[in-house]
């Protein structure tokens, strides 16, 4: 019985003395999506190319679908698809053209080519502009093109390295939809990010990547209960006021240096409005406040305990 | 279809889709020719012929060269962009990237040679070359055609990014300047002239010149030939180990 799409186990990658992969363990399940999280420079990239047998490990093993990627690299690519971080469209051909490429490549068959170059162009909202040359393309249009390449000749395993970085909140929408439509399709997801909404969105499971080592694995919710919830900040003008506030709302944390009161909350309308209720009720006046959500930096921070943006260069 | 078949058709669907590379490889040899022919020829010593017959050769070699600038922006750009990274995952049989960069830049040359040679009738050019000449001409334009096609490919392969690849064909391009192919090398400077007989380009000049005027010369042949095949071993030994190296 085999239920890993992909199983990476003690994964070493080194340039030269920089050490990019510090001994990686994934096991992803067939028909879920994975999602590599971390800022830039943590490996994501590097795993990906060692995952789709772009680049050889130094140490380690990793087995797609069963075939392990150093040795059986061709059976590895008969059933993975790969999307890049940077759109692998040929610019000077049409979206068509570049389709069928793939269709030729993967010996579909000239009607059934034609059949499945129409269908994903229909499917990526691409038929409008199929005629059209790549190069007067939007961004988001090739990262859709891009994928729709990728699924020509319906590979099982999908590597996703970055697929919305850079889009617009509308294209990344997009992406999320389809990327949800392969997933009910069977097909099995490879993700990575640097945003934990997008994984949080999409994954089944996650893992946190940092400097080489995965940190952290779980299912979002997990992932979500080791790190600070989301929460309202407010600021008051002295001391008398914070102590008042402090006194009325008993769950939370105050900072006497910034007059600040941090009070847990999902950040919703309701839950707002409820918060300033109670402050009215008592007479307390803040002088600002903020609502916080968590993001990558304070999974970062409270998993590695530096924040994404000081990753030190080793 | 092989793999080096359909790169083939892309490779040329390329060169349809770019405007700029069809006018540097067909249309500006023919600019070239016209301004050497009715401008310039008139002032030069080309001894007793007339000048189209004197020139036209050496526009044939210019036309290929020409061309080529477009073929190291393409290769380097399939490098540099994602693309090649997704012919590498589909398992794309290894030299047939290549392969099709070559023969699509070998087509686009004999397409801008026709073109030269029929431009060059037009306008009075009158070859005594027999039927086996013109076989030996077909010859030799394959041959450096196809050597320079590899020697571009590799300088694609080799440039850092696409407008270092676009300036590396700059020297192939200046290098019929320097040899026979305008005016005779005895008539030039000193060093140059030394430069212009030793330098490839000259007998492969000579020996189309040769050729077409229906004396070909043994020497400039066997030079000939022998640069060709020196030009294509060390563009294809470097195309391929390079290759390997960036993939």
């Amino acid at each position: 019985m085999r239920t890993s799409a992909i199983a990476v186990s003690g994964l070493r990658k080194a340039y030269g003395d920089k050490v990019v992969l510090d001994g990686v363990d994934l096991d992803v399940r067939t028909g879920t999506v994975f999602s590599l999280l971390g800022p830039n420079g943590a490996g994501k990239t590097t795993t990906v190319n060692v995952l789709t047998t772009l680049m050889k490990a130094d140490g380690g093993t990793a087995r797609v679908a069963g075939h392990d990627v150093a040795t059986e690299t061709r059976a590895v690519r008969e059933v993975i698809g790969v999307t890049g971080q940077f759109a692998a469209v040929d610019e000077l051909l049409t979206g068509q053209e570049n389709l069928q490429l793939m269709a030729d490549l993967k010996r579909v068959g000239a009607g059934e080519g034609k059949r499945v170059v129409a269908e994903l162009l229909a499917r990526f909202d691409l038929t409008e502009s199929a005629q059209k040359l790549v190069s007067t393309y939007s961004g988001g249009m090739r990262r859709k093109l891009d994928l729709a390449m990728t699924l020509v000749g319906n590979p099982r395993i999908i590597f996703l390295d970055e697929p919305t970085t850079g889009l617009d909140p509308r294209s990344r929408r997009t992406m999320w939809t389809i990327i949800r439509e392969l997933v009910a399709d069977g097909v099995t997801i490879f993700l990575t990010t640097q945003y934990l909404e997008e994984a949080d969105q999409l994954a089944d499971r996650i893992a946190v990547l940092d400097q080489g080592r995965v940190v952290a694995q779980g299912t979002p919710d997990e992932l979500k209960r080791q790190i600070p919830g989301s929460h309202v900040r407010f600021r008051f003008a002295d001391v008398p006021e914070l102590d008042a506030a402090a006194r009325v709302f008993a769950e939370s944390t105050r900072d006497d240096e910034t007059l600040t009161l941090r009070v847990p909350s999902d950040g919703g309308t309701k839950s707002v409005r409820a918060l300033l209720e109670k402050l009215d009720e008592y007479s307390i006046d803040a002088e600002e406040f903020s609502v916080h959500t968590p993001d990558l930096d304070d999974v970062f921070l409270s998993l590695t305990g530096h924040a994404s943006a000081e990753v030190p260069v080793t | 279809m092989t793999d080096s078949m359909i790169m083939l058709r892309r490779n040329f669907k390329q060169t349809l889709r770019n405007p700029t590379a069809v006018f540097n490889a067909v249309l500006f040899p023919i600019v070239l020719m016209l301004m050497f022919v009715y401008v310039l020829g008139g002032a030069f010593d080309v001894g007793n012929v007339k000048y189209i017959d004197y020139a036209t050769p050496g526009l044939v070699l210019m036309a290929i060269s020409y061309g080529l600038s477009a073929t190291a922006l393409a290769v380097s750009t399939d490098m540099t962009k994602g693309i090649i990274n997704r012919f590498r995952v589909m398992g794309i049989s290894r030299g047939a990237v290549l392969n099709g960069h070559v023969v699509a830049t070998m087509l686009r040359s004999l397409v801008a040679i026709a073109a030269v040679i029929g431009v060059a009738f037009l306008i009075g050019f009158r070859p005594s070359a027999s039927a086996l000449d013109w076989l030996g001409v077909v010859g030799v334009v394959a041959l450096i055609g196809f050597a320079t096609s590899w020697l571009t490919v590799a300088m694609g392969l080799a440039a850092k990014t696409t407008e270092s690849a676009g300036l590396a064909t700059v020297p192939l391009i200046l290098l019929p300047f320097l040899s026979s192919a305008i005016v005779p090398a005895d008539t030039m400077g000193p060093g140059v002239r030394q430069f212009a007989e030793y330098q490839p380009f000259t007998p492969i000049i000579e020996t189309l010149r040769g050729l077409l005027n229906g004396t070909p010369s043994a020497g400039n042949a066997i030079a000939a030939i022998a640069w060709c095949v020196g030009i294509g071993l060390v563009g294809y030994v470097w195309a391929r180990t390079k290759f390997s190296k960036r993939v």
